[in-house]
């Protein structure tokens, strides 16, 4: 009997050889969203994934047997927001990565944020630039040696959930790459959400983070992301000084306010 | 004024009949960001698409526009935005990767006077370049040049439906003097409008970027119609994988550029006058040809053997055509435009040394005034 993995059959013909190394927590990510697609029972084909350019743009592109559109480097919300004007009826799904989405594409999170537009984004956070060769990012720790910060990062770190939460997000949520269980349940909620979602995935690049900066490899930092986190209703009871260094995981805003697309189509039956 | 087509004669602004032309296209979504003198193509779409069901966005800037026109237009739909110099510069990026992709898309680029911030309720033709050469590396688009209201309408008409016949992105290169003008528009009771070809075969049978010939232009599914389209900005196959090869990265750019600059001849809109026994010819396009013309029927009433010549099709350049008007015996060629002299580059390379032309650079701001050309003609006859 030839064995095939359950979630082979959302795997584009020809496109099995994927571009991450040994150990990338993008591969977690992307089981993780196409389990969630499973055990909702739904249809591939109502989906479009929109992805920019880094490792983690190729978690979508172009392996998942979908619509798929690989964008420019920082824009694939912008884009994606055309998909989702155009096709209300879709499922628009935003995977990629911290750089992209919160350095040279900062402006267009906020904003589908703001709009709350109908759809998910999943932020693959590994810190660092990985496809580049290491360089900071905003997110990357204060203080950590990478190929720019030769002396350490002074600038401090974005908190993703933070930013997408104030400017008016729908649904965020935060886990690690060890927690898959819980980012295919974040997942799963998010894709039945109407508004905007995002979920920051803490997720490790072993290659330009792990080996540069001597945290370890794969196993070495999901360990360290397992020992490091805590609950968002542990976390309640901390204080700011116990919370130092600590990444807080699950829920961490779930609301429903007026989608974009129904405000547009609202607004058009006032006016008829 | 919930109709598409507002046939009858209107008094229009430029920008205004540049957005009556996107509704008789059937321009289903608009996302631009404001700026003089382009704003007023934003304004009238705002409202006079939502009333047939189309979507207006303000997006954050015009990079954000652009991609969301791009995005719309891989969901199916005809989109377009409207800048300024300053705003194709936070496009460029986008318009090669709409080159790229093949994904239809109308630009237009009301053009002011620059560099930088420059003066931005006065006119230039300083954006040539920028349209057609501005994203990284090589891929063609077209670019339109309309010289009046009228011109915003039917240029902004057919800009969609070329967009859609060759899947490039395509620009309407107006000004701030056609953007900003008023005059009599006239919008027939029927337009010819070109939709999207879409696939003959059923999915599984797809192959998305295959063609038979350099010059072909694969149909467009839209997303959402089942046939798990691959759209990157990568170099790719034509089943869309991404690839490194010399051979798909030659294929792929020779037919991005080819599609477009083999079909030059179809391409190329002119409009003239006086040409038969022309001797000196002043050739030149936009706003600056309303003095050219004025120019030109003033030296035929003093008895100089002067023609007219509009480029309406900028890009792809009418190479073949302007070869053909030389072999006809034009001494000199004058080239009036606002800028620093760039088109006068790209007819000197046309006319091969077959005749003298002469560039009359302009930087902006103030137009040619007929009597200046009228004067230059003079001298050079
Ligand atoms: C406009 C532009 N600038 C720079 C780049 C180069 N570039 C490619 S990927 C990347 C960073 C990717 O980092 P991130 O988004 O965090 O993704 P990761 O590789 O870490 O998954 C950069 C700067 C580019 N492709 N386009
Ligand atoms: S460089 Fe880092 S992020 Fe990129 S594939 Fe390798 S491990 Fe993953
Ligand atoms: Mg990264």
């Amino acid at each position: 009997m030839k064995l095939v993995h359950p979630l082979m059959k959302y795997v584009r013909p020809g496109a099995i050889s994927t571009a991450t190394c040994t150990g990338c927590g993008d591969g977690i990510i992307a089981q993780a969203v196409l389990r969630a697609i499973d055990e909702l029972e739904l249809n591939i084909d109502d989906f479009v994934f929109v992805s920019g350019i880094g490792c983690a743009g190729w978690i979508p592109s172009p392996f998942f047997n979908a619509d798929t559109l690989h964008t420019t480097h920082g824009r694939p919300i912008a884009f994606a927001t055309g998909v989702k004007l155009a096709r209300p009826d879709r499922e628009v799904v935003v995977i990629s990565g911290d750089g992209d989405l919160a350095a040279i594409g900062g402006n267009h999170l906020i904003h589908a944020a703001r709009r709350n537009i109908g759809m998910t984004v999943i932020c693959a956070n590994n810190g660092i630039y990985g496809m580049t060769g290491g360089q900071v990012a905003p997110t990357t720790p204060l203080g950590l040696k990478t190929t720019t910060t030769p002396y350490g990062n002074v600038e401090r770190a974005f908190d993703l959930c933070a930013l997408t939460d104030a400017a008016g997000a729908s649904y965020v949520a935060r886990w690690t790459t060890y927690h898959a269980r819980g980012l295919t349940r974040s997942v799963k909620k998010a894709l039945t959400k109407r508004g905007f979602s995002f979920i920051e995935v803490i997720s490790q690049c072993p290659l330009q983070y792990g080996r540069r900066t001597g945290v370890g490899n794969a196993v070495a930092m999901m360990k360290g992301y397992k020992e490091n986190s805590l609950s968002v209703k542990k976390a309640a009871s901390l204080s700011e000084e116990e919370l130092k260094n600590k990444i807080i995981v699950g829920e961490l805003v779930d609301k429903d306010m007026p989608e974009l697309t129904e405000q547009i189509e609202k607004l058009r039956r006032i006016h008829e | 004024m919930n109709k598409r087509l507002l046939s009858g004669i209107h008094l229009l602004q430029g920008d205004e009949a540049c957005a009556e032309g996107a509704m008789a296209a059937g321009c289903d979504l608009f996302a631009g960001y404001p700026i003089t003198p382009a704003t007023e193509v934003s304004e009238r779409l705002s409202w006079r698409l939502f009333d047939v069901g189309g979507i207006f966005v303000q997006g954050a800037d015009e990079l954000d526009s652009l991609t969301i026109v791009i995005g719309a237009a891989c969901g199916g739909w005809k989109a377009m935005t409207a800048t300024s110099g300053n705003g194709i510069c936070l496009m460029q990026e986008c318009i090669g990767y709409a080159a790229i992709t093949e994904t239809p898309c109308v630009i237009v680029d009301v053009q002011r006077a620059g560099p930088g911030t420059g003066v931005a309720t006065k006119t230039m033709q300083g954006d040539v370049y920028q349209v057609r050469y501005g994203s990284n590396a090589d891929y063609s688009i077209i670019a339109l040049v309309p010289d009046s209201p009228q011109e915003m309408f039917d240029l902004t008409l057919e800009a969609f439906n070329l967009s859609e016949i060759y899947r490039v992105p395509t620009f309407i290169l107006a000004d701030e003097i056609v953007g900003h003008m008023r005059e009599k528009v006239v919008i027939p009771e029927k337009v010819s409008v070109v939709e999207r070809r879409k696939p003959k075969v059923p999915p599984k049978d797809f192959i998305p970027f295959k063609v038979n010939s350099d010059t072909d232009v694969p149909p467009m599914p839209a997303f959402g119609e089942g046939y798990r389209m691959p759209v990157s900005g990568l170099t790719h196959t034509e089943t869309g994988s991404p690839s490194t090869s010399y051979e798909v990265q030659k294929a792929l750019v020779e037919r991005l550029c080819n599609k477009v600059e083999k079909k030059v001849d179809d391409l190329t809109r002119i409009e003239t006058a006086f040409m038969e026994d022309a001797e000196v010819l002043v050739l030149s396009y936009g706003s600056t040809a309303r003095a050219a013309r004025r120019a030109v029927i003033r030296a035929r009433k003093d008895g100089i053997k002067a023609g007219y010549l509009r480029l309406i099709t900028l890009w792809p350049f009418p190479d073949p055509y302007l070869k053909r008007v030389v072999s006809e015996g034009p001494r000199a060629i004058i080239v009036p435009e606002m800028n620093v002299g760039k088109m006068v580059r790209e007819v000197e390379r046309a006319v091969g040394g077959k005749a003298e032309v002469i560039s009359f650079p302009k930087p902006g701001v103030e137009l040619h005034r007929p009597d200046e050309i009228y004067n230059l003609i003079r001298r050079v006859r």
